[in-house]
C-alpha cells in the first residue's frame, strides 16, 4: 500500500465537512427564488450594508494598530536577552489567552457597566459616572483585550529565535542601538508582525460576540449582520452572500499579507506554542 | 580471501526518477567476502545502485540477484543485507543498546542472546560499556560506530555502507578507514562501499567500480584503475593527471605535445587519435636536458613534493618533483614508456561539481 | 532602563489580568449584586456545584473537547504521514484544503456546517457539535506533526526496514516515537481550541450547549454570580495546566535539543 493513501480518510472528511459546506454557501449566495441570481450581492451594495462593512473594517483596523503599538514593545522586551531565561514571564502572557473567550469578554462587562468598578472609581475621584458600556470604545476595548496576546506571541516567537550574534555583528559594524533595531531587529520581526496582524485583524473583523456583549446591539458589525440573516431574518441567501464576501475579503487580505512576508513563516501558524 | 562465487549480481539495471535516468544499464557482480567500492562524483548513481541492492528502490528495468536467486521486488526487511546510512539514521528515541538490539528484537532473538551479542558488537567497535548512552550525547565518530554495530549485529551477508565516513573529520576518517578494512577482513563479510573520495576507495577496496552519470566507467582493482584508466574521466577522477590529445602512430609509438614518445600500448591501429594520460609523478625533471623543454610557470609546496606547472608551448604539464625549480626557469622534462597511458577518445570530461545530486 | 522595561511589561500584564482578577474577587462576594461588597463567602462555589445547567454545559464542553481531540489526533497524524509522502501537486492540494478551515472565519465555518447539517436533515446537537470540532481540530494536528516529519532523517524509516522491521512495525516503533512531540502538541492545541470554541458550536448545535454557549445566553439575561466562581476555577486550572505543560516543554527541550518550541 502506498503511504500517501494514509491521507485518504482525512481527504474524505474534509471533502464532506469543508468543501461541500463551502459549495452550499456558494449555492445559496447565487440563487434566489429557485434560480440563479446575483440579487443577493446587489442587495449588499445598499449604503446601509456597505456602511456596516466599512465600520467593521475600520474598527478592526484600529484594533490591529492598537494591538501592534502595545504588543510590539512588549514582545521586544520579552525577547530581550535578560528576559530570556524567565520563561515564567512569558507564560504569564499566555495565560489570559487560554481563558474562555466568553468569560474574558464578560469580565469587561463587569468593569464597564454603569455600576462597575471603573465608574465607581470615577465617581470617587469626582468625575462622575460615565456611559462606558454599549459604545464603540467599549467594543474596541474588548477586542484589543481579547486579541492582544495574538499580536505579542507571533512577534515574540520570531524575535526570540533570532541569532544574538546578528545584534553583535551590527554593533561591530558600527550601528548604535537604534540603528540595530531599525536595520536588523525590525526587518527580522516582519514575519511575526505579518502573522500577528493576520491573527488580530481576522477575528476582529468577523467577531459578533464582542459587539453583542459590549456594544449591546446598539450598532451592528459585519459578523452580527451575517448571524442575523441566518438566525433572526432567516434569509440564507443574503446571509450566504455576505459570508462569501467576508471569505473572499479574508483570503485577499491574507494573500496580501503573505506577499509582504515572502518567507511564508506567517502561514506556518503563528507560533501560539 | 575473495571467493569466486557471485553473491550479488545486477543485470542491466535502469532506474528512472520522474523522467530522470539515474542509472543506465548497469550490470555488476560482487563476489563473496569482497570489498567493493562504488566511486564517483555526486549524482553518478552510486547511492542509487546501493539502494537497489538494499531494496529501498526497485529498478525500472533489470533484475537483482542474490546467490543466484532473483530478489527484485523483495522488500528490504526480507533481505539479508544491512546498511550503514549516510548520516547514520540512528533512532534518536532509543539508547545505544536499544539501537543495536533493534534488528535482533524484530527477529525475536532471546533476551540473553541479545544482551550478549550487543555487548560483543560494542566490544568490536570499541564502545564497551556505552549501552545506556543517549544517541545525541555521542560524538560523530561514536555514532558512526554504533551505526556499524547496529548493522553488523544482524550478521548480514553483505554490509552496505553509504558514504559512512562523510561526516567525520580528516583524522578520524583515516583511522576509521583502517578499522573498517580490518573489521571486514576479520568478519569475512562482503562490503559494498559508496564514496566520492578516490583516496578512500584506493586504500580500502579489493575492487573499485567507477561511475559517472548513471553508467559504469570502469571496474577493476585499485592498482589497475590507477595505472590503466580506461578513459579520460577515470584518469581525471582517480589521482591527478595530465590528459592531452595525441595520435597513435603505430604500436608502441605515440605523438603528443609536439614530440614522439615510445610507450607500452598497442592495438590502437595506425595514426589513430587517442587521449594520453601522464601522471604528474611520472614526469622526470632535469635542469638542462630532456625530451621536452618548458618554462616553470608556478611552484607550490605540497608537503612531500613540489607541484610545478611547466609550459612547453604545446601543453602546460602538471609535474610533481622533490626538486624545486624556481619560477621562470627553463627546465627539461622526460617521460618514460611506462609513464604513458593511452586511452580511446571519449567525450570531454564535465566538471562533476556542476552536476546535481541524483538523490 | 531595566526598571522602565519591567514597568512596561508590568503595565501590560495589569491590563491583561485586571478583568480576570475582578471576576475572581467577586466570586467570593457574599452579596448577589456586584454593586455591593457583602463580605467574604464561598456560597457561589457551593451554588456552582449544584447548578445543573452549568455542570451539564461543563460536561459537554470537556467531553466534546476530549472526543474531538482523540479523533482529530488519530486522523490528523495518519493524514500528516500520508501528506508527507505525497508528490508535489497532491501535496499542495491537501495543504491548501488543510489551510482553508484555519483561514476561514469561525462564523463562516459555523454557518457552512450549519447549512450542511440542516441540508442533510441531521438534528443539530451533541453529535453535530462533535463532528464540527473534529473538523476544525484536524488542521492543528497536521500543522504540528508535519514539521516533525520534515525534520526527521528520511533514512530512519529505511533503517528500520533494513533491520528487518515490516512497514507497520517501522511506523509504530520508529516514526511514531519520532513525531510524538508534534502529536502531543497537536492534541493539546486541539483540546484547548475545542474548550474555547463558541462561534462554531453556536451554529452547529441547538439542543446541547457548551460552556461558551451557556455564558453567552446568560449575558443576554442576567449573569448569576456562580459564573464568577466558575471563572476563578477555570483560571486556576489553566494556570496549573500551563505551568505543567511549560515544564514538560523545557525538559524535552534539554534532552533533545530539537524540541523547537513545542510548548509555550
Amino acid at each position: 500500500m502506498k503511504r500517501s493513501y494514509f491521507a485518504a480518510p482525512y481527504g474524505l472528511w474534509m471533502a464532506v465537512f469543508t468543501i461541500v459546506p463551502i459549495f452550499l454557501i456558494a449555492y445559496y449566495a447565487f440563487t434566489l427564488g429557485g434560480g440563479f441570481s446575483i440579487e443577493n450581492f446587489r442587495m449588499f451594495l445598499e449604503p446601509a450594508f456597505v456602511g456596516i462593512l466599512t465600520f467593521s473594517l475600520w474598527l478592526a483596523f484600529l484594533c490591529t494598530v492598537i494591538c501592534l503599538v502595545i504588543g510590539y514593545p512588549a514582545a521586544l522586551l520579552l525577547a530581550a536577552k535578560d528576559m530570556k531565561r524567565s520563561s515564567i514571564v512569558v507564560v504569564l502572557f499566555v495565560i489570559p489567552m487560554w481563558m474562555n473567550f466568553l468569560l474574558r469578554t464578560y469580565a469587561w462587562m463587569t468593569l464597564l457597566e454603569d455600576t462597575g468598578l471603573i465608574n465607581r472609581f470615577l465617581e470617587w475621584i469626582g468625575i462622575g459616572r460615565q456611559r462606558l458600556m454599549y459604545t464603540e470604545q467599549a467594543v474596541l476595548m474588548g477586542m484589543v483585550y481579547n486579541f492582544l496576546p495574538f499580536m505579542i506571541f507571533p512577534v515574540y516567537s520570531v524575535l526570540s529565535k533570532r541569532d544574538e550574534r546578528l545584534l553583535e555583528a551590527a554593533q561591530d559594524l558600527g550601528a548604535n542601538a537604534f540603528m540595530t533595531f531599525l536595520r536588523v531587529t525590525f526587518p527580522l520581526s516582519v514575519p511575526g508582525i505579518v502573522s500577528g496582524v493576520t491573527m488580530v485583524f481576522m477575528p476582529a473583523v468577523t467577531t459578533f460576540v464582542i459587539p453583542r456583549l459590549l456594544g449591546g446591539g446598539t450598532f451592528m458589525m459585519f459578523g452580527d449582520l451575517i448571524e442575523n440573516q441566518f438566525l433572526t431574518m432567516d434569509d440564507w441567501h443574503f446571509g450566504s452572500a455576505l459570508s462569501l464576501i467576508m471569505m473572499v475579503l479574508i483570503l485577499i487580505s491574507v494573500g496580501i499579507l503573505n506577499r509582504a512576508d515572502p518567507s511564508g513563516q506567517a502561514a506556518e501558524g503563528g507560533g501560539l506554542w | 580471501m575473495v571467493e569466486d562465487m557471485h553473491l550479488i549480481e545486477l543485470e542491466n539495471c535502469t532506474k528512472e526518477f520522474d523522467g530522470f535516468e539515474a542509472l543506465k544499464q548497469v550490470s555488476l557482480y560482487i563476489r563473496k567476502q569482497e570489498f567493493v567500492t562504488l566511486l564517483g562524483p555526486s549524482g553518478c548513481g552510486k547511492t542509487t545502485t546501493l539502494r537497489l541492492i538494499g531494496g529501498f528502490e526497485q529498478p525500472t528495468t533489470g533484475r537483482v540477484f542474490f546467490e543466484g536467486t532473483d530478489i527484485t521486488g523483495v522488500p528490504p526487511y526480507r533481505r539479508s543485507v544491512n546498511t550503514v546510512f549516510q548520516k547514520y539514521a540512528l533512532f534518536p528515541h532509543l539508547d545505544v543498546f536499544e539501537n543495536i538490539a533493534f534488528g535482533l528484537k524484530i527477529a525475536k532473538v532471546q533476551k540473553a542472546d541479545i544482551k550478549r551479542r550487543v555487548a560483543e558488537m560494542l566490544e568490536l567497535v570499541g564502545l564497551r560499556g556505552y549501552e545506556k548512552r543517549d544517541i545525541e550525547a555521542l560524538s560523530g565518530g561514536q555514532q558512526q560506530r554504533v551505526a556499524i554495530a547496529r548493522a553488523l549485529v544482524n550478521e548480514p551477508e553483505v554490509l552496505l555502507l553509504d558514504e559512512p565516513l562523510g561526516a567525520l573529520d580528516q583524522r578520524l576518517r583515516k583511522d576509521m578507514q583502517l578499522e573498517l578494512k580490518k573489521m571486514q577482513q576479520r568478519l569475512g563479510i562482503t562490503f559494498l562501499y559508496v564514496t566520492h573520495d578516490q583516496e578512500e576507495a584506493l586504500t580500502m577496496s579489493d575492487t573499485i567500480v567507477v561511475m559517472r552519470e548513471g553508467r559504469i566507467q570502469q571496474i577493476g582493482t585499485p592498482k589497475k584503475i590507477y595505472d590503466e584508466p580506461k578513459n579520460a574521466f577515470v584518469a581525471d577522477f582517480i589521482g591527478e593527471s595530465n590528459i592531452l590529445p595525441g595520435v597513435m602512430l603505430y604500436d608502441r609509438r605515440v605523438r603528443f605535445a609536439d614530440f614522439e614518445f615510445t610507450c607500452e600500448d598497442s592495438g590502437f591501429g595506425t595514426n589513430a587519435p587517442v587521449d594520453v594520460v601522464v601522471r604528474p609523478e611520472d614526469i622526470v625533471v632535469y635542469p638542462d636536458r630532456g625530451m621536452l623543454k618548458g618554462i616553470v610557470r608556478s611552484v607550490l609546496f605540497k608537503g612531500v613534493h613540489y607541484e610545478m606547472m611547466v609550459d612547453t608551448g604545446a601543453f602546460t604539464f602538471k609535474v610533481h618533483s622533490t626538486m624545486m625549480q624556481p619560477e621562470g626557469a627553463e627546465i627539461g622534462l622526460s617521460i618514460l614508456p611506462d609513464g604513458i597511458h593511452i586511452m580511446r577518445k571519449s567525450e570531454p570530461v564535465k566538471d562533476p561539481q556542476e552536476e546535481g545530486e541524483a538523490l | 532602563m531595566k526598571a522602565l522595561r519591567r514597568a512596561y511589561l508590568g503595565l501590560v500584564l495589569v491590563f491583561l489580568y485586571a478583568p480576570i482578577a475582578v471576576l475572581v474577587v467577586y466570586s467570593f462576594n457574599q452579596s448577589e449584586t456586584r454593586a455591593v461588597w457583602g463580605g467574604l463567602s464561598l456560597k457561589w462555589y457551593q451554588a456552582l456545584f449544584h447548578d445543573k445547567n452549568i455542570l451539564d454545559a461543563l460536561y459537554v464542553t470537556v467531553s466534546v473537547a476530549a472526543l474531538a481531540t482523540m479523533a482529530a489526533t488519530v486522523l490528523g497524524t495518519i493524514a500528516a504521514i500520508g501528506i508527507h509522502s505525497m508528490k508535489s501537486w497532491t501535496r499542495d492540494l491537501f495543504m491548501n484544503v488543510t489551510n482553508l478551515p484555519m483561514l476561514m472565519p469561525d462564523i463562516v465555518t459555523g454557518i457552512s456546517l450549519m447549512i450542511l447539517f440542516i441540508f442533510m436533515k441531521v438534528p443539530r446537537g451533541y453529535g453535530t457539535m462533535l463532528l464540527a470540532h473534529v473538523t476544525f481540530d484536524i488542521p492543528y494536528v497536521i500543522f504540528s506533526v508535519l514539521p516533525r516529519l520534515k525534520r526527521m532523517n528520511p533514512n530512519l524509516y529505511e533503517a528500520a526496514l533494513d533491520l528487518g522491521a515490516r512497514p507497520q512495525t517501522a511506523l509504530l516503533k520508529v516514526i511514531l516515537p519520532e513525531i510524538l512531540p508534534g502529536v502531543i502538541t497537536g492534541a493539546l492545541l486541539s483540546f484547548t481550541m475545542s474548550l474555547d470554541d463558541f462561534a462554531i458550536s453556536y451554529f452547529t448545535s441547538v439542543r446541547t450547549a457548551n460552556l461558551s454557549m451557556l455564558i453567552y445566553s446568560m449575558t443576554r439575561r442576567k449573569v448569576p454570580p456562580t459564573i464568577n466562581a466558575l471563572s476563578a476555577i477555570m483560571f486556576v486550572t489553566v494556570l496549573v495546566l500551563l505551568f505543567v505543560v511549560n515544564n514538560r516543554g523545557s525538559d524535552t527541550g534539554r534532552g533533545r535539543g530539537t524540541s523547537g518550541g513545542s510548548a509555550p
